[in-house]
């Protein structure tokens, strides 16, 4: 097989804001297919992790190396073009509240791709119906409810066909059901459209539904501490931030590590 | 939707791949559809397929089926075809038989609603003349009504805020009388002295073919000291602070942070509008003091370089021709203009929408309505000012 089967290796990447480190020692493959869950507590750093990966935020030491090419040493329009790849979920949905839901689906494919407007049209339709959102094409996005907005944000985020789909807080402020279809429809496309998923999230139930493989990441000693599926981190880890983490404990069993840290 | 290919980076592209095409043979059971090619958006877009590119089929035949065995790559563009050909079928009255697609094919398909419903459309109300004649009477009787309560909810803030039992923050105001007056001295500077120089320039061309250039000191303290400094200085403040207040509270709207207050209590009058009120009315009349010399400084450089007088003499012709009440005309005028300006941004601002282009729009709504709203108030100066014989 000519083509790895690892679309994304992280090797020890180091992320800071000026002298403030966020995470330190993070390695991961991002295996094609695969959902790939980065978890931890709040402040730990995910989102800065996210950002690192799709281009918004370059990390401080460490290589990012999307399909063999070590993305963060490419130019900026190398790495526009690698960001084709990459399709983007933001927390709210981060619609343009400027245009309609139909627009924000179609620029990326006006600007992108040479396609005549009735195609682009078409295509745009085609995404919103995948989403269940078809009927809101010519809304604005303060007219529509957040859950609406955040699947009109998916529809935004797979407008390029992209291989690798970025999810930053998917369920968040959404209730139990639209929360629960949503994690239905981030599997029915995944296997829809071949991508591979990097979800990043502290809902558990959404977690352990869909994410196949993870990373864990400790507020306190600013580095990975497990590696894993959610589902299995929660069954057999040993690590006593994983264990309250996972099974939603308000306590950390206290060990001699932890006690000895307490003071750094 | 790039399983079928090799999901290489847009550059490195292999050779070109067959265009997508598709064809339509008689089956046992009915039609076959049965396409081939790269169905990729990049290599050939989405190629349309209606209910008409069906023939009539023959009696007995109940369903289309499709055929993908030639199909090399795939993407939206295979997904939307085969949702047009779904529909197609339908309509022709044929079953769409799925058995032959590629499974994520199907599961994609079967997300899709049978008929891409019709879009919602914005109520788009035909009004006739008497209607929006009516709605626009109210509306502005309205906005009247709350613009006033907003003023008066403002001056009461303001008399508390004198017997000193006012909620205001005095960290607020004093954020906000830093950002009307001493942040902005530079600019009503700079455009105050240039307007003096133009007109002392201007002045002086002409008053020199009648030898009477030392009247230039009248034009221009008295256009400044009336007029010129005024409205510039206000037109300023407008698109500087105005623009800057409406934008804040829009910005504080959409964020909740309005509603915030609301709910405990916090009147939005004393905590927000107040300090923006006061410091811009405060520092408005200041600001046009200073404008009005620096205008007059603008004159005097100008002179001194195209005129025959000593610098003194400049001096003492401006300070006889250019009275007082010249000076309390324009600086009561400046009150009111600041107060408009920071009155009608706020208003703007909380009237606002909850979107970043809701932020952009109340901005320029401001600065609109302030601007317009000086020149026509001063306008009505100039005639009360007439009346009065001042």
């Amino acid at each position: 097989m000519a083509e790895s089967d690892t679309l994304i290796s992280v090797r020890d990447v180091e992320l800071s804001f000026g002298p403030k480190i966020i995470q330190q020692n993070v390695s991961f493959d991002l295996k094609r297919g695969s959902i790939f869950a980065v978890m931890g507590g709040s402040g730990c750093g995910k989102s800065t992790l996210l950002k690192s990966l799709i281009g918004l935020l370059p990390p401080t030491t460490g290589r990012i190396l999307v399909g063999g090419e070590d993305y963060w040493a490419q130019d900026e329009h190398r790495r526009t073009q690698i960001n084709h790849r990459f399709g983007v979920l933001f927390q709210s949905g981060a619609l343009w509240s400027s245009m309609t839901v139909g627009e924000n689906v179609a620029l990326p494919m006006e600007m992108f791709t040479a396609q005549p407007p009735d195609v682009v049209r078409k295509l745009v339709e085609l995404k919103l119906g995948l989403v269940g959102m078809e009927q809101a094409i010519d809304l604005f996005p303060s007219e529509i409810s957040g859950g609406m907005r955040k699947r009109a944000g998916l529809a935004r985020a797979i407008a390029l066909d992209p291989d690798i789909l970025f999810f930053d807080e998917p369920s968040a402020g959404l209730d139990p059901i639209t929360s629960a279809r949503l994690d239905d429809l981030i599997l029915t496309l995944r296997d829809g459209l071949g991508a591979t998923i990097v979800i990043v999230s502290h809902e558990l139930p959404s977690l352990f539904a869909i994410a196949d493989d993870g990373i864990f990441l400790d507020a306190r000693t600013h580095r990975p501490i497990a590696h894993g599926s959610p589902r299995d981190l929660r069954d057999h880890s040993t690590i006593p931030e994983v264990m309250a983490f996972m099974n939603r404990s308000s306590t950390i069993p206290p060990t001699d590590e932890t006690k000895a840290n307490q003071h750094v | 939707m790039t399983q079928q290919t090799d999901p290489s980076p847009p550059t490195a592209t292999a050779e070109p791949a067959a265009r997508p095409a598709w064809s339509l043979q008689t089956g046992p059971h009915g039609p076959c559809l049965s396409v081939r090619g790269a169905w990729t958006v990049p290599n050939g877009g989405v190629l349309p397929f209606t209910a008409a590119d069906i023939p009539p089929p023959p009696p007995g035949t109940t369903s289309l089926s499709m055929d993908t065995a030639g199909i090399t790559a795939w993407d939206s563009s295979f997904i939307s075809f085969l949702w047009e050909a779904k529909q197609a079928a339908a309509s022709a009255g044929l079953a769409f038989e799925q058995d032959g697609l590629p499974a994520p094919a199907q599961r994609l398909l079967a997300l899709l609603p049978p008929n891409p419903a019709p879009p919602a459309r914005h109520d788009s109300h035909k009004q006739n003349l008497l209607e929006k004649t009516g709605d626009l009477t109210l509306g502005t009787l309205n906005e009247t009504g709350v613009v006033a309560s907003l003023a008066l909810d403002t001056t009461r803030g303001a008399m508390h805020a004198l017997h000193g039992k006012s909620r205001m923050r005095t960290k607020d105001l004093i954020t906000d009388l830093w950002n009307a007056g001493p942040n902005a001295l530079l600019i009503v500077g700079v455009v105050n002295f240039l307007i003096g120089a133009i007109l002392a320039f201007v002045g002086l061309v002409e008053l020199r073919r009648f030898a009477a250039e030392i009247y230039v000191t009248n034009l221009v303290g008295i256009a400044c000291a009336r007029e010129i400094s005024a409205i510039m200085t206000a037109i300023i403040m407008a698109g500087r602070t105005g623009g800057a207040y409406a934008a804040r509270i829009a910005t504080m709207l959409g964020n909740e942070e309005i509603d915030a207050l609301q709910v405990f209590g916090i009147p939005i009058s004393g905590y927000i509008l107040l300090p923006a009120i006061l410091s811009l009315s405060l520092m408005m009349p200041l600001l046009y003091l200073y404008g009005t010399l620096i205008g007059i400084l603008g004159g005097f450089v100008v002179s001194m370089s195209m005129m025959d007088v000593s610098p003194v003499g400049y001096w003492i012709s401006t300070v006889n021709g250019v009275e007082l009440k010249e000076f309390v005309f324009g600086f009561i005028k400046a009150f009111f203009f600041g107060s408009f300006i920071a009155l009608a941004a706020c208003r703007v601002g909380l009237k606002a929408g909850r979107s970043a282009a809701d932020v952009g729009i109340a901005a320029t709504r401001a600065v609109v309505i302030g601007i317009v709203g000086i020149i026509a108030m001063d306008a009505v100066f100039a005639v009360m000012a007439n009346a009065l014989g001042i």
